[in-house]
């Protein structure tokens, strides 16, 4: 008996002095609608929901007459049904009594006789901002950091928001660019500087491309064949072949940063290649390679089949450091926000539950099947639990090993370039503080998910202690000087 | 005779057979000994090969595997997992049609080299820098420029098949006998005329060993090219087998990939032996 009631059920009360029938007036409905953050629904959510609802009120079952408050056509809908029969009938009473009378689908069949219900609800969803499309190509690269673009989809975040979203694996990062940028994928998993690489043009044509939000922090490892199990120190892997997944990646920066520190030059004492994650097991199998800085389940797999062992997790060089983002061009935005936005709040929602610690388990077995990550369960479950085997007898529980947090900070944005400047991936000065607003979508990512009921941070840009050292996101140049070893 | 060399010779190969799978079977048993001693809840976490375990399947693995595919080969669990039948008619269908692209564009252009010697002069030094580029290193160009991962791995085949096509059809149309064209111009037939009823039929059964040659190495680039772009086919499947490091898995993609190359093979074959001629 509330705002969405069914008009065809004749036991429900659609006239009653406000337009949700919680109140005996307008004034108490206006007094109701302006207390709860402005939202339209939340005159009824009130009274059966916390204001602001959080993901697991949410996503509780609805009952079957009403529709979802989460599913706005349907809402639509029912508004536009409600308006035709308040039309038709003029007062309750025959309304109810035509629908005893008759039954409420005949009603429903009669009354689409005579006025075009489907017509009215079409326009009704165009003038709201419906979905531009709904049928999208979102791809991945087969590793756990895409957690929540793949999960989104076995687990049915795309489909509450009313998305169909083919998740589309594909075999590296170069083709994954390639085919974003010819528009192949609508969205795409990426590493966190690629965003930045395509809009400033380094390795490809220069294109504004966004990030609207990071998938997983931490979640990456060191790791080293077996037989250098006795080479612990940085300082002995001197002619070491490393290998990383792609130029543009946290992977090589962190690599580079961890080497440096321990006073290795990444590009004269260590040789670091470009490998794809699936390839290097192989590789380090068939010692092609002494090592590397991959994403998991990649390093775990290593362990797994007896290869190799977990030198460092990389949450232990730098805490929550991003990894993997969630990326789409400007264009693609722009030419379809709605879509966008439904998109960017599935995404949203299916890290943060990513990031509820008691849910892993469930999301690994979601995950780990051919569609998907093609890996076997008990490996993706030991990088995402964090409960695993490190490759040298013992059992590490490390819980935060891979976190989802979807914040973009500008400052990780000015960091990564800092990186690409000092390892002279982009020559000559940089906007930092104008690319990362362009590209890392903090402050829209603050919006949305306020509105989604969560709390995102109120800062855009901050500090972070690197392997003790201290980077401030306002001093990015003077960053890069004070290292010994740099390319500038 | 000739019978009984043909029953011996299927003998042999039976025997071969049997012989190269018992030599496997035994190959990659680790004969009992199960590596060093692992803490229960550690091993819990382990592989089998970490336990000790060989990293290659034995032939009782793979061909439970085999059997696996062929009873159910056209599932569809999704975008990225097909059957195999699938995966394969999806590698055909690209091979097919970027060789029957080549072919259009390479029999026409292999006639105008081979009857023209001006042509054969100003267009052989371009031939012969482009044949000799792998196929794949047009990859990145082709979807750069393309922007369809589709269109871009038939362009792969395409480019692939087109040169040994157009090489063996100027070849073939050049080496056509002088008689026979001084006899149809003694009576004054029509270039094209000649060109059809002449030098065609001469010149088939080059055209036909061109078109097997590229149908063989059309075969061999798409498994490539589906390895780099991803999404379908044979070389995807293959892919996401080794992205899980299932050796069984692509040992049973690669006997797939065996066959139907052999079946390219023959068809080919068949056609070339009705083209042929005795002088």
């Amino acid at each position: 008996m509330g705002a969405f009631s069914d008009p065809f059920d004749p036991n429900t009360i659609l006239w009653s002095g406000c337009p949700c029938g919680q109140h005996r007036n307008m004034a108490e409905h206006r007094a109701a609608m302006g207390g709860a953050n402005g939202s339209r629904f939340a005159c009824e959510a009130a009274d059966t929901e916390p204001a602001a609802p959080s993901l697991q009120a949410v996503s509780t079952p609805v009952p079957e007459n009403k529709p979802s408050y989460d599913d706005t056509d349907a809402l639509l809908e029912r508004c536009v049904e409600q308006a035709v029969m308040k039309g038709i009938f003029g007062t309750d009473v025959n309304r109810r009594g035509f629908l005893r009378a008759v039954g409420g689908a005949t009603a429903l069949a009669a009354i689409s006789q005579i006025f075009p219900l489907d017509v009215a609800k079409a326009l009704a969803a165009e003038t709201k901002g419906a979905l531009e499309k709904t049928k999208l190509n979102v791809g991945f690269v087969p590793i756990t950091c895409a957690t929540p673009i793949i999960m989104a989809h076995p687990m049915g975040f795309y489909e509450k928001y009313g998305l169909d979203v083919d998740v589309i694996k594909t075999a590296g990062w170069a083709v994954s660019r390639d085919k974003s940028l010819s528009g192949e994928y609508d969205a795409a998993h990426m590493l966190t500087p690629m965003p930045l690489a395509i809009t400033m043009g380094a390795g490809s044509v220069a294109t504004p491309w966004t990030m609207p939000a990071v998938e997983n922090i931490n979640g990456q490892a060191i790791t080293l064949h077996l037989k250098h199990k006795d080479k612990r120190d940085p300082k002995q892997w001197k002619g070491f072949k490393f290998a990383v997944p792609f130029d543009y990646s946290m992977h090589n920066f962190l690599l580079r940063y961890y080497v440096a520190e321990h006073g290795i030059d990444p590009d004269k004492d260590i040789q670091i290649r470009v490998l794809p994650p699936p390839e290097m097991v192989a590789n380090l199998r068939a010692e092609n390679v002494d090592g590397y800085l991959s994403p998991d389940p990649f390093n775990q797999r290593a362990v797994y089949d007896g290869v190799g062992f977990i030198h460092m997790l990389t949450k232990d060089i730098w805490l929550n450091h991003p990894c993997c983002a969630f990326a789409a061009s400007q264009g693609f935005i722009d030419e379809n926000p709605n879509t966008f936005l439904a998109l960017f709040k599935s995404i949203i929602e299916a890290t943060t539950y990513a990031s509820d610690k008691s849910n892993r388990k469930e999301i690994a077995k979601a995950i780990s099947p051919k569609n998907y990550l093609n890996q076997p369960e008990t490996v993706v479950a030991q990088v995402l639990t964090g409960t695993f085997a490190d490759g040298l007898g013992s059992v590490r529980k490390e819980p935060d090993r891979i976190d989802f947090d979807p914040f973009p900070y500008h400052s990780m944005a000015v960091w990564i370039m800092s990186q690409m400047k000092r390892w002279g991936y982009v020559e000559g000065d940089v906007d930092y503080q104008t690319i990362a607003k362009q590209v890392y979508l903090a402050t829209d990512a603050q919006k949305v998910m306020t509105d989604m009921g969560l709390t995102p941070p109120t800062e855009t840009s901050k500090k972070y202690v690197i392997m003790g050292k201290e980077f401030d996101p306002a001093t990015p140049d003077a960053y890069i000087e004070s290292f010994d070893i740099k390319r500038t | 005779m000739a019978a009984s060399l043909r029953a011996r010779s299927l003998v042999l190969s039976v025997v071969l057979f049997c012989v190269f799978v018992a030599i496997w079977h035994f190959a990659v048993q680790t004969g009992g000994d199960t590596g060093p001693a692992m803490d229960p809840e550690y091993a819990a976490l382990m592989g089998e090969t970490a336990k000790g375990g060989s990293a290659l399947p034995g032939p009782l693995q793979v061909g439970a595997e085999l059997w696996k595919h062929i009873s159910d080969p056209f599932y569809d669990a999704g975008p990225n997992d097909k059957g195999i039948g699938i995966q394969l008619a999806y590698s055909l269908g690209r091979v097919l049609l970027g060789f029957l692209i080549a072919a259009l564009v390479a029999i026409p252009l292999g006639f105008l080299v081979g009857m023209s010697p001006l042509f054969h002069k100003a267009l052989d030094p371009y031939i012969q820098v482009l044949k000799p580029i792998s196929p794949l290193a047009w990859m990145p160009l082709a979807l750069y420029t393309i922007k369809d991962s589709e269109v871009s791995s038939i362009f792969v085949i395409f480019i692939c098949a087109l040169w040994p096509m157009l090489i063996n059809t100027a070849f073939g149309v050049a080496s056509v006998r002088k008689e026979w064209l001084n006899v149809s111009k003694t009576l004054e037939v029509g270039s094209l005329r000649t060109a059809l009823l002449v030098i065609l039929p001469a010149a088939a059964p080059t055209i036909m060993t061109g078109m097997r040659i590229s149908i063989g190495i059309a075969w061999l680039v798409i498994v490539a090219a589906e390895m780099l772009v991803g999404g379908t086919g044979i070389g995807y499947f293959v892919w996401n087998e080794w992205n899980n490091l299932s050796i069984t898995s692509i040992l049973v993609a690669i006997l797939f990939i065996g066959l139907i190359g052999m079946l390219l093979d023959l068809v080919l074959a068949w056609v070339g032996r009705l083209v042929a001629y005795q002088e």
